[in-house]
């Protein structure tokens, strides 16, 4: 939910009729949402695929007697939308009360005024698109001899729209759009095959770069030509942007007040005390526009804001939205996370990094005996946010001297996610903005197991 | 689902500007899910998903759209759109004539998720808090979740197939979290078959709920994981994830057609120990893979992959297949009518071998026990491949002693499967599994017997 101004909001016309048939004693929310995408694979010089769809649904949330039942449809023809209403109204009654249930009531924080919406992405031709995925294909196939092919070169946008009306007073309306270009190149050399991704994004089409997608790629894939499995060892990492915010916001999920209000998050008692490295601030902050995260209401209708949530390592506070916020005796922060399909979950929008000093080469330079990761794998079945035992496979380069030197693949590096936030060494100055809205820089974290041969 | 009539010009509309086949996949769905957290029922949810994929191919080019409205000019708006990728004026007036598909059901469904009142579910959920928490003192939280779907699709195509599947899956999963001096640890056991609501008549929730309890109870006590290449020997069941990543996802067709597989070429050689045969079964009753037509309307069909060790062939769709002049092999899958089909995998499991279980592991002086994996991630293009260990032990002295810290272990997938040097007696099919590949997810199952790897590197610290 995203981006204020123009247009009807019709859509908040849909949620709000719903929101209104609420029966005395019952709370009722509607959160529809509608959007178009349209998506051009290339592939051998020719469009492998041309997707052009439009979606909408509605997820409707019922709470009487402070018990919660939800439904959704993938549609939003009245019918099946009164349907959704009242099967959340059944589900309810099986739900056990808790005090706390409740929908979000306005709570004075002003929406920032955040132009999310690419005007003119509506208007581009699909031609247009088609041209530029077939560029990236010829783009990334010709710049290196060892790169004469592609998995796929794609270009995607997504426009959308979204509304939250609720009988306790919440009307809020939004608009946003994305586009990127996404292309996987093959490098080939002496009978072995490297695959690595190179992206570029943006709101409007022009906002995009082939060069920077394909020059992404193309290094990628290259620079892992010949790699070899390392010794196990103790190593210095070197996490680029994309690695570390990667790692962040497995921890910005740790600081989930739903987690840490079931006692499954391990910072749960820890707000006030040093977490990680004096170092590392970090802050979710969706009104920053130069995240792909940005919004200007949450999941529940109220005001995005900026949420501080590590200050020079010392935990500062955990993520609300209206149910954890209540039960914590505090309020919500704004910070509701959620689709059609879903009730309302928590998490950041925008979470990044306060940028360091110095940067990446001079970080890079100070490290004696390293590795510079440039892909982990695993993320999902080798790093657990409740116990924070962290382990995942790693790609990158060795190294040396202060020096980037041999490339090396098939090795894990493993530790705790407590211990690496504790052990950062360096903070870069690098603030890269990634794809799913969050914002890294470069770390260094000294003395992390590497596992090889 | 749709009256013939409306299927028949819905695909005419779409090849009116040209193209080679033109398809219309249906999809009808509805799931309901409850959940149980911190010591009470939190919420139900119901959700109903109705709408449809229409797909123009016209030489290496698919156009495809979707639309959630069924009526006539909702079908047709779509039907144009997904032409739009196909125009070159070759077109004209078609005619499709349906010819319905025979496909056997793997299995019948005892009893429809809709017929089960709310409160059977609800109480499914209590008595599996209940047996977590009585587990052990240091149990401190348990969720629980179930869910059912029923999956009502429809494929026809202008080759005149005409193809129907009601697919019926049930879902139940505990999550337990221990807590002790050194921190909390989680286990996690799911259960999963495409079945109804009869599956709590064979399976029982408590026992389910136990089992998440002990792993992570276990946990407590676990040691830091080695880090370094070592032997390691695979529980029967735990471990189907280890052939899903190390070669499953290499056989796709439509990854080797592009050169992104280090399987490719490689059809009639010897890739694995002569013990290894891998099979590919979307015919498997019950299982979580299983159906009776892909989305694509092929019949499914069990695939032998890797036969006493030899690569045999690579699992297809339609589009690969009709590139290649050859049949499809029912694993043309896809997550919702809003995506495109491609090449999925079903249930994938190894059969059994020769070796006496208990003997592997006697054989082993010194390595790791897994007895229970988590999800996996490949990269096909090298090979390379991590899994999750969610309970482990290591092996001193050719027995199973101290449980281990979770953590990746990391290999080659052809390395691995060329060096694999013990096949168990003892297959078990594992748990549920949901299989990502370019943004979809869809459901598959996978087994295996007791195997050991005699050099993978485990993601440890110690």
């Amino acid at each position: 939910m995203a981006g204020t101004g123009a247009a009807n909001p019709e859509l908040l016309d849909v949620a709000a009729r719903i929101a209104e048939m609420a029966r005395p004693g019952e709370q009722v929310e509607a959160y529809v949402a509608r959007g178009t995408n349209n998506t051009v694979k290339a592939y051998g010089g020719e469009v492998e695929s041309l997707t052009q769809a439009t979606s909408a649904g509605i997820g409707v949330r019922v709470i009487v007697d402070h018990r919660e039942g939800f439904a959704y449809a993938g549609t939003l023809d009245e019918g099946v939308v009164l349907d959704a209403l009242a099967e959340a109204r059944d589900n309810a009654t099986f739900a056990e009360p808790d005090e706390c249930n409740g929908l979000a009531v306005p709570d004075g924080v002003e929406a920032a005024e955040l132009d999310l919406w690419p005007a003119g992405l509506a208007s581009v031709p699909t031609a247009d698109k088609v041209a530029l995925a077939l560029e990236l294909e010829r783009a990334t196939t010709s710049r290196d001899a060892r790169v004469q092919g592609v998995r796929v070169a794609m270009y995607s946008d997504a426009l959308g729209e979204s509304a939250v009306a609720t009988s306790t007073g919440i009307r809020a309306w939004g608009r946003a759009g994305t586009s990127y270009l996404a292309v996987q190149a093959l490098a080939v050399q002496d009978g072995e095959t490297q695959i690595a991704g190179g992206l570029s994004v943006g709101r409007e089409i022009d906002d995009l770069s082939v060069d920077e997608a394909a020059d992404d790629a193309v290094l990628r894939a290259t620079r892992l030509l010949g790699s070899t499995k390392p010794q196990t060892q103790h190593v210095t990492l070197v996490l680029e942007p994309r690695m570390s915010a990667t790692i962040l916001s497995i921890v910005g999920g740790m600081l989930n007040g739903e987690l840490v209000l079931k006692g499954r998050s391990p910072f749960r008692d820890r707000v006030g005390e040093a977490i990680a490295s004096p170092l590392l601030t970090f802050v979710d902050d969706p009104t920053d526009v130069r995240s792909l995260g940005a919004d200007v209401y949450d999941g529940e209708g109220l005001a995005c804001r900026r949420n501080q949530l590590v200050v020079d390592g010392v935990l500062q506070g955990f993520l609300h939205n209206t149910y954890t916020g209540r039960r914590a005796g505090s309020a919500s922060t704004g910070s509701a996370q959620r689709g059609v399909a879903s009730t309302p979950g928590v998490g950041a929008g925008a979470l990044a990094v306060a940028p360091g000093t110095g940067a990446h080469e001079e970080l890079l330079a100070a490290v004696d005996h390293g590795l510079f990761v440039t892909s982990m794998a695993g993320l999902h079945s080798g790093v657990n946010p409740v116990s924070g035992d962290f382990s995942v496979g790693v790609e990158g380069l060795m190294v040396r001297g202060g020096a980037l030197a041999e490339p090396v693949r098939e090795a894990t590096i493993a530790s705790t996610l407590q211990r690496l936030l504790l052990d950062i060494s360096a903070v870069g100055a690098d603030l890269e903005w990634l794809p799913d809205g969050s914002g890294g820089v470069t770390l260094v974290i000294p003395d992390v197991a590497l596992s090889g041969a | 689902m749709l009256e013939h009539d409306l299927i028949q010009r819905t695909l005419g509309a779409a090849l009116r500007t040209g193209g080679d086949l033109a398809e219309i996949f249906v999809e009808d769905k509805a799931s309901s899910n409850a959940l149980f957290d911190d010591g009470k029922v939190e919420n139900l949810a119901s959700g109903r998903d109705r709408g449809a994929g229409i797909r123009v191919i016209q030489g290496d080019t698919t156009g495809f759209a979707h639309t959630a409205d069924l009526s006539e000019q909702g079908l047709a708006a779509a039907a144009e759109a997904a032409a739009a990728a196909a125009r070159d004026g070759g077109g004209g007036v078609r005619e499709v004539a349906l010819t319905p598909v025979d496909a056997p059901r793997p299995n019948q469904i005892g009893v429809l998720p809709e017929d089960v009142a709310k409160a059977r579910k609800v109480e499914l959920l209590r008595r599996a808090d209940d047996a977590a928490r009585s587990t052990g003192s240091a149990i401190s939280q348990v969720t629980a979740r179930y869910g059912d779907s029923r999956r009502r699709i429809l494929v026809a195509n202008s080759d005149g197939l005409l193809a129907e599947d009601d697919q019926v899956r049930t879902f139940f999963a505990v999550m337990a979290v221990a807590s002790g001096d050194t921190g909390m640890q989680t286990g996690y056991q799911t259960l999963g078959r495409t079945v109804g609501f009869e599956l709590f008549d064979a399976y029982d929730v408590e026992d389910l709920a136990r089992e998440a309890a002990q792993r992570a109870l276990t946990k407590l006590a676990a040691r830091p994981a080695p880090s370094g290449t070592m032997p390691v020997v695979i529980g029967p069941g735990g471990g189907g994830v280890l052939f899903h990543e190390a070669c499953g996802h290499g056989l796709e067709a439509d990854l080797v057609g592009k050169g992104a597989s280090v399987f490719a070429n490689r059809i009639g050689e010897r890739v694995a120990d002569p013990r290894i045969t891998l099979v590919d079964d979307g015919t498997m009753a019950e299982e979580w893979g299983c159906f009776a037509i892909d989305d694509e309307g092929s019949v499914a069909q069990r695939n032998v992959l890797i036969e006493d060790g030899i690569l045999t062939d690579y699992m297809w769709d339609l589009l690969r297949s009709r590139k290649e002049g050859r049949p499809r092999s029912g694993n043309g899958r896809r997550q919702s009518y809003k995506h495109l089909p491609m090449v999925r995998m079903t249930n994938t499991y190894v059969l059994a071998g020769p070796d006496e279980p208990d003997d592997i592991v006697a054989g082993t002086p010194n390595g790791v026990y897994v007895a229970h994996l988590g999800g996996g991630q490949v990269n096909t293009a090298t090979g390379d491949f991590v899994f999750g260990m969610t309970e482990a032990y290591l092996i001193e002295d050719g027995r199973i002693t101290e449980p281990i810290r979770e953590g990746n272990l990391i290999g080659n997938g052809p390395d691995v499967l060329a060096s694999i040097d013990a096949v168990g007696h003892d297959f078990a099919m594992g748990s549920p599994g949901t299989c990502g590949k370019d943004g979809q997810g869809v459901p598959v199952g996978d087994g295996i017997p007791t195997m050991r790897v005699p050099a993978l590197t485990v993601g440890g610290t110690a």
